[in-house]
C-alpha cells in the first residue's frame, strides 16, 4: 500500500473503521472534530451510521444503544465534552458495554485553551466517572500508532466488554505524517462475543466466561436480557445483596487486571546501560525521545520509557526499572499527574522527578534534556 | 387476544413490582403490552423496551423483552442508537415527568425534532416519586412537594405542546383512568412511523396525592374522570370553560414526515454504502 499524508485524527477514524466500527455518535469540539468529520464521510460508504447528537451525553447514550444492538461503536471528544461523557462511561463500565472513547486532550480545566495541547486528562481517564470501576487507556505518539491503537482499542473494548479510552493529545491529533496503513487482511479483529448457551439451557447474560468477561447477547436475538446500571447479579437484574455487590465490583476489576501483562505495552529504548530514564507518553514522548538521543550523544547514560498503555498502569515494569536505575524523570504536559503513578510503582527504589509544562506550548527537546541533567546532578548530590 | 393473554409479556419471576399500593404505573405498563399484542409482527423478540430512571422507568425490569434501564434522562439517546443500529427492531421508551422533561429535556426535544421511529410513553405522576416527592417540571402551580412546601411557583411544562412544537410526528395524552382510550393512543403511537409521544397521566397517591390532600387512589382517578375532556369536545369549549383542573386528552397532532432512519438510508445510498 502506498504512503498517505494523514493527520492523527484521520488515522483514528480509518483505524476504527478497519477494526469494524459501524456506528459513531458525536458532537463537535476542537481538537477532536476531524474524527467525527472522518466518520461522517466514511461510515455511510460501508453501510454504517454516523449521527451528530445534541450534546456529549447524548453522544455517549446513542453509541451505547448501538453497541447493545450489535454494532462496534466509537465516539470522540475533548475537554468539556469528555467531562460530560463521564456519566455514561460509568454506565458502560457497570453494564459492560463495549465502547471506545477518543479524548484528544486540550488545556483545561473548563473551556481552558481550546486548541492548545495538554495532557491534563490522564487521571480523569482513569477515575473520571464516579465509583470503583476498571478501564483501559491507550496513548499514541505518532499518526501510524493512532491508527494501530484505534484498532487495538476496538478489539479490547469487544474482548473485555469495557469502555476503552484512546487518550490522544492535540499534538498527535493534529500531527500530519506520511503513513502506510495495513490492509484489512493484515489486521486481527476481535469479534463481538456471543452467548454460549440458549435461553432453554439457562443462559445468564452476566455469567462470566473463563476470562471473567460475560458473553452478553445483542438486543433482538431473542434472549430477553435486562441491562441496568444498578448493581446486578449474573441474571442482569438488580440485587441488593452485599455479596453480589462485592463480587460484581471485584470481577469488573479482575477481568482487566488478570490480563494486565498482555494489555500493558511499554516501549523501552537505551535501557541496557541506563542509569537514568525519561518516562513519557503521547505526543510528549516524541520530544522526550529527542532529548534522550541528544543526551546520549553527550555520553549521558539515560534511557527512554514510553507508556503506550497508560491504564492498567505498568506497575511491575516501573518497579523492576526502579530497582536497576538511579532516577526516573517523568515528562508530561500538565501540573503533574502520571508522576504520582510512577512514584507509587517505584516504591522509593529510585528517585522520581517531574518535568511538567502547562502553558499551552509543547516541550522543546532542550527543556527535557536540561531536566535530565538537573535530575542527575540532584541525584549525584544526594 | 384471550383473557389475561397479556401476562406472557411480563417476567413473572420479577413480580410483584416495587410500586406503592394504588400507583397508576402498572395500568400504563399493562396498556403498553396490550397495545404491543395488537400490533402485527411485533414480538417479544423484536421489540425493545428502554427506560430512564425513576418509578416509571422500573417498568422495563418487569417486561419480558430485551429491556434497557438506562441512566437518568438518557433513555431517548440510547433508544435512538438501538433503532439506528438495527432498524428492524421496534423501540419503545418508558419515561417519567422528571426523567423526560427535566434532566432529559434536551434529549426529549431533539428526539422529537430528529423523528427517529420511536414511541415514547411518559408516565406523568406530577412528582419525583422515587426520591420521595420533590417538585418536577410537571408539578402543577400551587401544588405541594417536599421541595415546594409552600406550593410550587415553578411554571409547569405541557409536555404534549412541547413535543408538538419540537417536531414529534404523533402526540397524544390519556390517563390511567381511561384504560381503553390509553391503550388505543399507545397503539396508534406504535403505528406511527416516526417519533411518537404519549403522555399518560398516572396517580401517585403516596408522594403527590397525600401531600396535596387528594391521597386516595380512587379519588385521584375520579379526578381524572371528571376533568379529562376528549380533544374533540375540548376544541368546542370556549376559553372561559377551559378552567380549573380541566385538561384535554386524545390525539393532538399527527404528521407524515420522513423518519431519520429513512433519511439516513438515502445518505448511505449517496455514499455508495448500500448493499
Amino acid at each position: 500500500m502506498s504512503a498517505r499524508l494523514m493527520q492523527g485524527n484521520e488515522a483514528v477514524a480509518e483505524g476504527a473503521l478497519l477494526a469494524g466500527v459501524r456506528f459513531f455518535g458525536g458532537y463537535p469540539i476542537t481538537p477532536s472534530t476531524e474524527i467525527a468529520e472522518g466518520m461522517a464521510k466514511l461510515l455511510p460508504q460501508v453501510g454504517g451510521t454516523f449521527i451528530q447528537m445534541e450534546d456529549e451525553i447524548a453522544s455517549m447514550g446513542v453509541v451505547l444503544g448501538a453497541s447493545l444492538a450489535g454494532k462496534k461503536v466509537l465516539t470522540a471528544s475533548s475537554g468539556p465534552g469528555i467531562s460530560l461523557k463521564q456519566e455514561l462511561i460509568g454506565y458502560a463500565a457497570a453494564t459492560e458495554i463495549p465502547v471506545v472513547i477518543v479524548n484528544v486532550q486540550r488545556v483545561g480545566p473548563s473551556t481552558g485553551q481550546p486548541t492548545a495541547p495538554s495532557q491534563g486528562d490522564v487521571m480523569q481517564a482513569r477515575w473520571g466517572t464516579h465509583g470503583d470501576h476498571s478501564i483501559i487507556v491507550l496513548s499514541p505518539w505518532s499518526v501510524r500508532e493512532a491508527f494501530d491503537l484505534a484498532v487495538r482499542s476496538v478489539n479490547y473494548a469487544e474482548r473485555f466488554r469495557t469502555p476503552v479510552i484512546l487518550l490522544m493529545d492535540e499534538i498527535v491529533g493534529h500531527l500530519r505524517e506520511s503513513v502506510e496503513l495495513p490492509a484489512e487482511s493484515e489486521i486481527e479483529i476481535y469479534p463481538r462475543r456471543a452467548p454460549k448457551k440458549s435461553r432453554a439451557e439457562g443462559y445468564e447474560p452476566y455469567a462470566p466466561d473463563e476470562d471473567l468477561v460475560p458473553n452478553i447477547a445483542n438486543f433482538g436475538e431473542g434472549y430477553h436480557i435486562h441491562v441496568t446500571g444498578l448493581i446486578h447479579d449474573e441474571t442482569g437484574f438488580p440485587s441488593g445483596s452485599p455479596k453480589v455487590t462485592r463480587e460484581s465490583i471485584k470481577r469488573m476489576h479482575e477481568k482487566i487486571s488478570r490480563a494486565a501483562d498482555e494489555i500493558i505495552d511499554v516501549q523501552e529504548e537505551f535501557m541496557d546501560d541506563a542509569e537514568f530514564a525519561v518516562v513519557a507518553f503521547g505526543g510528549t514522548s516524541r520530544t522526550a525521545y529527542e532529548a534522550v538521543l541528544s543526551a546520549r550523544k553527550r555520553g549521558v547514560k539515560v534511557g527512554f520509557v514510553r507508556l503506550v498503555t497508560i491504564f492498567p498502569f505498568a506497575d511491575k515494569i516501573i518497579s523492576e526499572l526502579a530497582k536497576k536505575i538511579r532516577g526516573l524523570l517523568v515528562a508530561e504536559l500538565n501540573y503533574g499527574q502520571i508522576v504520582g503513578e510512577v512514584e507509587r510503582a517505584a516504591k522509593g527504589q529510585c528517585a522520581v522527578k517531574l518535568c511538567a509544562k502547562y502553558d499551552m506550548t509543547i516541550f522543546e527537546p532542550e527543556e527535557i534534556e536540561a531536566a535530565i541533567d538537573e535530575m542527575i546532578s540532584e541525584v549525584d548530590g544526594e | 387476544m384471550t383473557e389475561r393473554s397479556y401476562e406472557k409479556f411480563f417476567r413473572q419471576n420479577r413480580l410483584p413490582h416495587l410500586w406503592c399500593p394504588g400507583c397508576g404505573n402498572g395500568i400504563v405498563m399493562k396498556a403498553i403490552v396490550q397495545a404491543v399484542e395488537k400490533k402485527l409482527g411485533w414480538t417479544q423478540d423484536n421489540t425493545i423496551i428502554v427506560s430512564g430512571i425513576g418509578c416509571s422507568s422500573r417498568a422495563s425490569g418487569y417486561m419480558d423483552f430485551d429491556t434497557l434501564h438506562t441512566a437518568h434522562g438518557r433513555a431517548i439517546p440510547f433508544a435512538t442508537g438501538i433503532k439506528l443500529a438495527n432498524p428492524k427492531l421496534n423501540v419503545i421508551v418508558i419515561t417519567g415527568d422528571g426523567d423526560c422533561t427535566a434532566i432529559g429535556g434536551n434529549h426529549f426535544i431533539h428526539g422529537c425534532r430528529r423523528n427517529v421511529d420511536l414511541t415514547v410513553i411518559l408516565f406523568n405522576n406530577n412528582i419525583y416519586g422515587m426520591t420521595g416527592g420533590q417538585a418536577s417540571p410537571m408539578t402543577p402551580l400551587g401544588k405541594k412537594a417536599t421541595t415546594a412546601p409552600y406550593g410550587s411557583i415553578d411554571r409547569p411544562f405541557d409536555a404534549c405542546k412541547l413535543a408538538e412544537a419540537a417536531g414529534a410526528t404523533y402526540v397524544a395524552r390519556s390517563t390511567a383512568f381511561h384504560v381503553q382510550h390509553l391503550t388505543k393512543m399507545i397503539e396508534d403511537g406504535l403505528d406511527n412511523r416516526g417519533f411518537s409521544f404519549i403522555e399518560a397521566l398516572v396517580q401517585c397517591p403516596t408522594a403527590y396525592g397525600r401531600r396535596n390532600k387528594i391521597g386516595e387512589p380512587a379519588k385521584m382517578m375520579a379526578w381524572m374522570r371528571d376533568n379529562a375532556i376528549m380533544k374533540s369536545a375540548w376544541d368546542k369549549l370556549t376559553d372561559d370553560k377551559k378552567t380549573g383542573d380541566k385538561f384535554p386528552i386524545g390525539l393532538f397532532y399527527r404528521a407524515e414526515t420522513e423518519t431519520y432512519d429513512e433519511a439516513y438510508h438515502h445518505v448511505i445510498e449517496l455514499a455508495g454504502g448500500a448493499k
